[in-house]
């Protein structure tokens, strides 16, 4: 070992071989250099990407400006906030030492938590935000995904983690309602519950629109039901545990449905059974969640989270190198006119704040405050792995948001923009779409409608015209990446199909999850009302459960349902609205950290979320304003929902996009419900955040405050910190080794490889 | 890295994700902590951890 003078060994028992290392040793020479040179190449990158913005900017320079970035990060600014507000102390037992029951409370090897927790926080947010966004062009979408993570992000991410591993795993609401007040934690509660409900009600409308219209789609990411309750049954029955015997059969079998979709979409029957339209899938899919709500965990959800986690490292990895390989040149300007104007088709608004109200999940993602608390805390074996996990988890989704970006933004610009208007503006057919997109002064050869028509062609879809949503656009976008060497362009229909199901299939997992959670919440909040509501508290009660399912998927369903039949186009209204809800709760998890933070008197070092927190605070409270004051009806919801009344109460029959009376009504009606959400959003964060402010104000008059920080309990298990262990850890888990071996009793199985 | 090696950590990898190490983990958990208890068979417990996800369910992300 290299200077031992300068580690030190923590023991907590005199009896035990060491617990803990504090390693004051310097960065070698060449680690140095190493570090200099990487920072020099994401420089170089960066320089190519963001400043000579070439003609042909390729997709490489993306990935090397993201990932030298992010190393330099890791090493330097994580280390910065773990040297100056976590202060790891190994020598502490984590919840998942003095807890453990084997079950929820287990110490999980750190390679193996990483996986979990990425699995956990990667969805369908940071796949779908940033194609939204390129309509923007490549540069701000791309400076916020690597910045907005670097210093938002991945921040809260791994302040929360720290905060709930402190704290026994304690959930995001209920660290609210002990450090902030009574009144902050119930704005908080009811903040995660209608948030989550939004959420849910967006993700399936991005399911919605990838599968109307396509007999493919539909049977392959149908089939994933039955495939799920095949595993599950499997799994109950004939081999319990062989999770990865089960799911490996799954992905196996789910390929097969991709494949045996393509054929029945070219059979009669097929089409005619399988063409479904959007209401109709609306319905299914609110179906769906009442389904996977009151079904027992067993049967249907946990399968499909194993599918889901089996195929989401699967697809990411494979764009990635897809990416790698095939460097698609970068279609999309630096910055489109839309990006200045705020008059773009996909989403409307300026890029302040919009164009971060769309990125959303792949900055920064008040969901992820979720996972970091409650099921992650109660696994990690030392303090000093929350880096890796929390700040680490959060880097690999913010590079996941990159790859998605660069799918995106090298589509034909005219085929992007054809995808992505909504109908009312490119008319839902490819000479339409052709004549709208170029109207629009992209660069490039003008598209004809067979240009549109081929496209739609090669990935065996019947038309690509207003597919919204982001889905199709990744998937398109993907097909072209992977079929550029994997199978050649026979193949590229088959990508095309595998990406919509990959997608699908994450948002049915994230669908099924939150309708139970939201479920959960509702029953446990009637419960605590009391009286003969108490019932609802026990959660093995049928009735109780069946009728929370009804509301909550009533809830979502009918926002869906808005969205889909919305004559505006739903994507274009609600997605804002999706990230605008995921924004605030990010603001309220930044909000708890800076408070914990000011009580424990580390006020100086209180920017380190509170810089994030007052910019998300600018971006999401700009963004509500505007959705609910602006004059321009494209922004405005109120704005929307006048103008159609005047023109109702004119007695006119059609107005902008809604061709019918009934349809200005569902305007109306649409309008009326996103603009109340949005104050409702605003209202609850705001309350959030004064509440947090009046401690703030306590905190730094009494010069700190007692968190509920739990007590330190001594440790008596070793961890390396790092992915790779140092030569240190290893002496000291060579300790461990030689003193299992002399004490075979004491040995944990399991956790460690 | 050897290619059996390379097997062995993969494979230890992806039932480590999964979960599929947790019935181990759990007996030795009962082994150490609890010496006397009676340890379940892997159906069993099994069916006693979905019945836990069924009354705590978990998050998954957008």
């Amino acid at each position: 070992m290299r200077s031992p003078e300068l580690v030190e060994k923590v023991r907590t028992d005199p009896g035990l071989p060491p617990v803990a290392i504090v390693d004051r040793r310097p960065m070698t020479p060449g680690k140095k250099i190493l570090f200099a040179v990487i920072g020099l190449v994401a420089g170089v990158a960066w320089a190519l990407v963001a400043i000579l913005r070439g003609e042909d900017v390729n997709a490489a320079y993306f990935v090397l400006a993201a990932v030298g970035t992010y190393v330099i990060a890791y090493r330097f600014y994580a280390r910065l906030i773990e040297y100056k507000v976590v202060r790891p102390d190994d020598s502490r037992a984590t919840p998942a030492e003095q807890h453990e029951n084997g079950r929820d409370f287990a110490p999980t090897d750190r390679r193996v938590l990483f996986g979990h927790h990425f699995a956990a926080i990667a969805g369908a947010g940071p796949l779908v935000g940033p194609v939204l966004a390129a309509q923007m062009g490549y540069l701000p979408g791309t400076l916020w995904i690597i910045i907005g993570g670097v210093l938002a992000g991945c921040v809260q991410d791994y302040l929360v983690l720290w905060l709930s591993t402190r704290r026994r795993g304690r959930s995001l609401g209920q660290m609210i309602r002990d450090e902030v007040g009574t009144v902050g934690g119930v704005a908080g509660l009811i903040g995660v519950f209608v948030i989550m409900i939004i959420l849910i009600a967006v993700l399936a409308l991005v399911v919605v629109n990838a599968l109307a219209e396509s007999p493919w789609g539909v049977f392959s990411v149908g089939c994933t039901i039955p495939i799920a309750l095949f595993m599950g049954v499997y799994l109950r029955f004939w081999r319990p545990g062989r999770v990865a015997e089960v799911s490996l059969i799954g992905v196996v079998l789910l390929i097969l449905a991709i494949v045996a979709g393509g054929w029945v979409a070219s059979t009669g029957w097929g089409v005619a059974l399988f063409t479904l339209d959007k209401v109709t899938l609306a319905w299914l899919i609110t179906g769906y969640g009442f389904l996977a709500s009151v079904l027992p965990v067993w049967l249907l959800l946990a399968p499909r989270d194993y599918l889901s986690t089996f195929m989401k490292v699967g697809t990411i990895v494979l764009l990635a190198v897809g990416v790698l390989i095939a460097q698609p040149v970068v279609q999309a300007p630096a910055v489109s006119s839309f990006a200045l104007e705020g008059n773009g088709p996909a989403f409307a608004g300026a890029l302040f704040p919009f164009l971060f109200i769309t990125i959303a999940c792949g900055a920064l993602s008040g969901f992820h405050a979720l996972i970091s608390s409650g099921t992650s805390p109660k696994l990690v074996e030392k303090e000093s792995q929350l880096r890796l996990i929390g700040y680490g988890g959060m880097l690999t989704e913010s590079f996941v948001a990159i790859m998605a970006l660069v799918t995106a933004v090298s589509i034909d610009q005219h085929l992007y923009f054809a995808m992505n208007a909504p109908a009312g503006l490119t008319g839902g057919e490819a000479a339409s779409a052709a004549e709208y997109v170029n109207g629009l002064g992209l660069s490039g050869a003008p598209a004809t409608a067979a240009d549109i028509q081929g496209a739609a062609d090669s990935v065996d879809e019947e038309s690509i015209v207003s597919r919204t949503g982001g889905a199709p656009t990744l998937a398109f976008g993907m097909a072209q990446i992977l079929g550029s060497f994997l199978g050649g362009s026979g193949m590229i229909a088959f990508w095309y199909h595998f990406a919509i199901m990959f997608e699908a299939l994450f948002i049915l997992t994230t669908v099924d999850a939150g309708t139970r959670v939201a479920r959960f919440m509702l029953s446990d909040t009637l419960g605590n009302v009391g009286g003969p509501l108490r019932r609802f508290r026990d959660p093995s009660w049928r009735v109780g459960a069946w009728v929370c399912s009804v509301v909550v998927c009533g809830l979502w369903g009918a926002i869906l349902l808005m969205g889909v039949t919305d004559p505006l186009g739903g994507i274009n209204t609600l997605f804002p609205l999706f990230g605008i809800a995921n924004q605030l709760l990010a603001a309220m998890a930044l909000a708890l950290v800076t408070t914990v933070l000011i009580k424990k008197g580390l006020l100086r070092w209180a920017w380190i979320p509170g810089v994030p927190l007052l910019w998300d605070l600018a971006v999401t409270l700009t963004a509500s304003w505007q959705k609910i004051f602006s004059d321009v009806p494209a922004i405005g919801y109120w704005a929307q929902h006048t103008a159609f009344r005047q023109a109702r109460d004119a007695g006119e029959t059609s107005f902008g996009t809604a061709t019918t009376p009934e349809a200005m009504d569902a305007v109306i009606r649409n309008t009326f419900v996103q603009g109340t959400l949005s104050i409702v959003f605003a209202l609850l964060v705001v309350v959030v955040v004064l509440a947090a402010v009046v401690v703030w104000v306590k905190a730094i008059r009494a010069g700190g405050l007692p968190t509920t920080e739990e007590p330190a309990v001594p440790s008596a298990l070793f961890a390396p910190s790092g992915l790779v262990a140092t030569d240190a850890e290893r002496e000291v888990a060579a300790e461990w080794a030689d003193y299992l071996d002399e004490n075979p009793e004491a040995a944990r199985t399991g956790t460690h490889a | 890295m050897s290619p059996g090696r390379a097997w062995r950590a993969l494979t230890w990898y992806v039932k480590g994700v999964l979960g599929e190490n947790d019935y181990e983990r759990y007996v030795a958990h009962l082994r150490r902590a609890h010496p006397g208890a009676p340890v379940p068979d892997v159906g069993e417990y099994w069916r006693t951890r979905y019945a836990e996800q069924d009354a705590h369910p978990g998050v998954r992300c957008c």
